[in-house]
C-alpha cells in the first residue's frame, strides 16, 4: 500500500451501515452556528452513490412541503454525525435521477423490508 | 538558521480539515537531510549550508562528489543542494536536519521540476486564443502574424512562438502548511506542487509574501 492510500484509508469512516441507491435513509448532520453547534436530521431517498473511498458521496432526495429537496453528502466527512438506515427500496437502477420528473404516487419506492434498528 | 529541506513529492488526495472541509492536499516527503558542506563568509563569501538527501550507490558517484563524503566519513547521497543563510555556527558537518524545522511554520514555497510537455504550439504554450474551429475559418491554433515587412524587417526577440514546453525551474510560493507528521518525515501542503510524483523539491519556509525566509 503506497503512502497516499495508507492516508486515505485512515481517515475513512466505519460506522457507516451498508446502503445504496433507493434505501431510505436518515442522516444526522452537525451544523456550526456561531459556537454552538447542533444536529439536523435530513430523512430521504438515495438517489445515487458516487466515487469511491475517502471522496464517496450520496445523494439523499426528499419531498419537503411539495417541493423536491436534494443534498449531496460526503460519507467520511467528520460533519456528518452518523447515517441511519431505514429501510431496502427495491430499484433496478444505480441513479434514480428519473425520480426527478415523478411525481407523487409514482415517485415512491417500493419497500423491500424494514431494517430493524436499535 | 536555515528553514529549507530537500523533499520528494509522494503524491496528491483530500482530508478533512477540523472544521469538516476537504482541503486538497500534496504529500511531501521532507528529509530528513544531512550537512555535507558549510561555507562561510571568509572563505566563500556568503554563509549556506549544503545539504544531503537520498542514498545513493557509491558507484553511481563520480570521485570528486564521493570524495565529499568519504571526507568526512557519511553514506554517498544523491541529491546536494546549497542553501543561504546565516546563523549556522552551532550545525556541524554530518548533522541531521528534519522535518521538525518546520513546526512553527505556517506556509511554504516550493521549487521543482516542472514535467515535461514536449514542443507545444502557441495556443498551449502561451494561451493564444486561436481561431475558430468553423464556418469556413481555415484559422485554426496558429500562431498568426509575427511582424510587419520592410519596417522593422525582423522578427523581435522574445516573441512568443512554439517550442519547448515543461521542464523548467519553478516555484510555487506561499503554500499553506496544513498538517505535518513528524514520525514519517511527511508534510501536506495545500494545492499542488511543480513536477510529477517522485520528484526532488526544495521547501523553503515562506514569510507573509510568500518569499523564501532564508534569503
Amino acid at each position: 500500500m503506497n503512502i497516499v492510500e495508507k492516508i486515505e484509508n485512515s481517515s475513512l469512516r466505519t460506522d457507516v451501515p451498508q446502503f445504496k441507491s433507493g434505501d431510505t435513509v436518515k442522516v444526522y448532520q452537525k451544523i456550526k452556528e456561531g459556537d454552538k453547534e447542533r444536529i439536523q436530521v435530513y430523512e430521504g431517498v438515495v438517489i445515487a452513490r458516487k466515487g469511491s473511498g475517502i471522496r464517496s458521496a450520496f445523494t439523499v432526495r426528499k419531498n419537503s412541503y411539495g417541493v423536491g429537496v436534494e443534498k449531496t453528502f460526503l460519507i467520511n466527512s467528520p460533519l456528518i454525525d452518523k447515517i441511519e438506515l431505514l429501510y431496502k427500496g427495491k430499484v433496478r437502477r444505480a441513479k434514480l435521477y428519473y425520480l426527478r420528473k415523478k411525481k407523487g404516487k409514482e415517485a415512491k419506492i417500493e419497500r423491500l423490508d424494514m431494517v430493524q434498528q436499535q | 538558521m536555515i528553514k529549507a529541506l530537500i523533499g520528494k513529492k509522494i503524491g496528491m488526495t483530500q482530508i478533512f480539515d477540523k472544521d469538516g472541509m476537504i482541503v486538497p492536499v500534496t504529500v511531501i516527503k521532507a528529509g530528513p537531510c544531512i550537512v555535507v558542506e558549510k561555507k562561510n563568509k571568509q572563505t566563500d563569501g556568503y554563509d549556506a549550508l549544503q545539504l544531503g538527501y537520498g542514498e545513493a550507490k557509491s558507484f553511481r558517484l563520480n570521485k570528486p562528489v564521493l570524495g565529499k563524503f568519504t571526507k568526512n566519513n557519511l553514506t554517498p547521497l544523491k541529491v546536494l543542494k546549497e542553501f543561504r543563510g546565516s546563523e549556522i555556527d552551532e550545525i556541524k558537518i554530518g548533522d541531521t536536519i528534519d522535518i521538525s524545522i518546520f513546526n512553527d511554520v505556517t506556509s511554504v514555497s516550493i521549487t521543482g521540476i516542472t514535467k515535461g510537455k514536449g514542443y507545444q504550439g502557441v495556443v498551449k504554450r502561451w494561451g493564444f486564443g486561436g481561431g475558430k474551429d468553423t464556418h469556413g475559418s481555415m484559422f485554426h491554433r496558429a500562431p498568426g502574424s509575427i511582424g510587419q515587412s520592410s519596417y522593422p524587417s525582423k522578427v523581435f526577440k522574445g516573441l512568443r512562438m512554439p517550442g519547448h514546453m515543461g521542464m523548467s525551474k519553478n516555484t510555487v510560493l506561499n503554500l499553506k502548511l496544513v498538517k505535518i507528521d513528524g514520525e514519517q518525515n511527511l508534510m501536506y501542503v495545500k494545492g499542488a506542487v511543480p513536477g510529477a510524483n517522485n520528484n526532488i523539491i526544495y521547501i523553503y519556509a515562506a514569510d507573509k509574501s510568500g518569499r523564501k525566509l532564508n534569503k
